[in-house]
């Protein structure tokens, strides 16, 4: 079995506003294992983007444990926390806003470089710059554009650049693709693939795209307000779906069929409720179908229902227990 | 600092190929110069003693050959006195500019992107000041400190700094919002980088627009308190005050009214011209 080269426990980030607290990350707990990729979905406004900015603490957590090779992070101070982040890089959603539009392509990819003094010679430096280029794709003659100048796949390719300049282990991929064009995200996803054979890096891939975290991903966690609702391998979490609100995520996946053209999508009911001060209990309550009396007095704790395979549904996994 | 990764396409280079498109701003740039040349220069064009030198029998006189701006109610050679008056008014409006932009810069800059109590204890400090009307600080501090040209920079300088401090930290702010700004912590920048690499570029237009515009108000404020006494004392020639003489003789002498004003107006206009164009091209989105 391979090492955890990330393990988060208990992981809460509470931001403090007017009418309270709003729980965007509470009691997370997961890891991912080296070479891995651990997609992270769920709807807008889940956690999904504070989860990955709390990992690389672009966000200090507001209590939890997130240990990077065994070692915890989140108690580092800035010289410690600016060693453990040559290891661990992010790809932001929006490329055109992540790039410095003063800075041509060039200065940006090797802004890492200079900043952590890990090429000091010139030549070197520039050269270094060349073969990051070549290695996603982006021709030399765009060395000196803006970003403006360059469309949003070619951005993206910046980004990524500017992310593996370090020959960092791990990468949060904060829904790197999901600003792009269907055509171009398809290019993105098969370069971040080859990316990670070819420089054995780890992935937290977040996206609310279900079809592309299948495409990329080895486990999958499915959040919903903070929460995480469910954790399986990709393979089985898209087989069984056991918790409710993924199974309802699952289904809203569009079939290229024409027998279900005039099937209508079983959507959720209502509206995600309110990530402030929220009521103890399932936060999936009010808009599960089998909700019931006992959820509204249990904790969300993980449940597995077969190897590697976590539900936070006590319901749930009677009833697929008892199936099965 | 500057990459060597650039030579072939250095940008300033790249600035300058972009100035010079733009017409006005071309305009502005030779107007300058031309302003410039003259208040370095003065002392060649014209000595200085014919500046304050009086001719009582000279008095009054309409633009001639040998006097091309005619003469003031003292007899002295106006057109020295205008010549030598670039000095004073380009240095108090530059000097004070360049002043309160650093030192309002600064503040704002850092006010923008900490935040926290030094921002509120600086954001107070810059309301007391701003609740002072402009003319009155600048009286209050010239009449506390002596009227003379030092205590004068130094009296415009501190009722324009506030306006500086605002203005940076707004835009510091909603520049330190950005996702670039997180990206650059994410590989461990400095926030002294981030302030001077990543943030300041990003600010530079509207700071530059407010810095040439102030020269112009500094230019005119300064106008105002040679005008009251407060400022530039006699005989030392200054566009302001001598506007503010010339004004008894409005309708005998109207001459004596044109050029200083011609001249104020010009620098006013050619540094705003300037500051434009330098906007423009300092911003590569605004490219070919």
């Amino acid at each position: 079995m391979k090492q955890p080269i990330i393990e988060i426990e208990h992981l809460k980030k509470y931001f403090p506003v007017k009418e309270g607290k709003l729980h965007a990350l509470d009691d997370i707990s997961l890891s991912i294992f080296e070479g891995q990729t651990l997609g992270v979905v769920g709807e807008s406004g889940c956690g999904k983007s504070t989860l990955g900015r709390t990992l690389l603490r672009l966000v200090e957590p507001t209590d939890g444990i997130i240990r990077y090779d065994g070692r915890d992070i989140t108690k580092l101070n800035r010289k410690e926390l600016a060693d453990v982040r040559r290891d661990m890089q992010i790809i932001f959603q929006d490329p055109y806003a992540s790039l410095n539009p003063r800075m041509t392509v060039k200065e940006l990819i090797a802004e890492p470089l200079i900043v952590n003094k890990i090429i000091s010679n010139k030549k070197e430096l520039m050269k270094e710059v060349d073969r990051l280029m070549a290695l996603v794709g982006l021709s030399q003659r765009l060395s000196m554009a803006y970003p403006h100048e360059l469309d949003g796949g070619r951005r993206q390719r910046i980004g990524i650049a500017r992310a593996i300049a370090m020959k960092p282990r791990f990468i949060v991929c904060d829904e790197p693709v999901s600003a792009l064009d269907v055509s171009i995200q398809a290019q993105i996803l098969n370069l971040l693939m080859d990316l990670q054979a070819e420089l054995s890096l780890t992935y937290l891939f977040i996206t609310h795209d279900l079809s592309v975290v299948r495409h990329i991903s080895t486990n999958i966690a499915v959040m919903y307000l903070g929460q995480c609702v469910e954790m399986a391998p990709s393979k089985v979490l898209f087989k069984n779906p056991v918790h409710p609100y993924t199974k309802a995520l699952l289904s809203a996946i569009p079939i290229p069929s024409s027998s279900m053209r005039h099937k209508a999508i079983e959507t959720v009911k209502g509206e995600v409720v309110s990530p402030i001060n929220p009521l103890p209990g399932c936060r999936f309550a009010q808009r599960c179908p089998g909700c019931g009396e006992q959820c509204a007095h249990y904790e969300s704790e993980l449940i597995e229902v077969e190897p590697k395979h976590f539900v936070a549904c006590p319901s749930a996994v009677k009833a697929y227990m008892a199936q099965k | 600092m500057k990459l060597k990764l650039l030579r072939d396409n250095h940008p300033l280079r790249e600035i300058w190929r972009r100035f010079k498109k733009n017409h006005s701003a071309m305009i502005g740039l030779y107007l300058l110069l031309i302003i410039l040349f003259v208040a370095i220069f003065a002392d060649l064009i014209v000595p200085y003693e014919k500046a304050i030198k009086q001719v009582g029998t000279d008095r009054l006189l309409s633009p001639s050959m040998a006097h091309p701006f005619g003469t003031d109610h003292l007899g002295r050679d106006f057109a020295a006195r205008v010549v030598h008056g670039s000095r004073y008014s380009l240095l108090i409006g530059i000097s004070t500019s360049v002043i309160s932009l650093i030192i309002g810069g600064l503040l704002g800059a850092f006010c923008g992107y900490y935040g926290g109590r030094f921002d509120n204890l600086v954001m107070r400090l810059m309301d007391v000041i701003m609740s002072i009307p402009p003319v009155l600080l600048s009286l209050a501090v010239v009449a506390a400190l002596g009227a003379n040209l030092r205590n004068l920079l130094i009296a415009i300088t501190i009722s324009c700094i506030p306006s500086t401090v605002r203005l940076v930290r707004s835009v510091v702010i909603s520049i330190a919002d950005q996702d670039y700004i997180e990206a650059a912590q994410s590989y461990n920048t400095s926030d002294f980088r981030i302030i001077l690499k990543y943030i300041l570029p990003n600010a530079m237009g509207p700071i530059i627009v407010n810095t040439t515009m102030s020269i112009a108000v500094m230019i005119l404020s300064a106008a105002g308190l040679s005008f009251i006494g407060m400022g530039v004392q006699p005989p030392s020639p200054e566009w302001g005050s001598l506007l503010s003489e010339a004004r008894q003789y409005m309708f005998k002498a109207p001459y004596l009214l044109y050029f200083p004003g011609v001249a104020i107006l010009m620098s006013a206009l050619s540094f705003n011209l300037v500051g434009d164009g330098l906007r423009d091209a300092l911003d590569p989105k605004l490219k070919n």
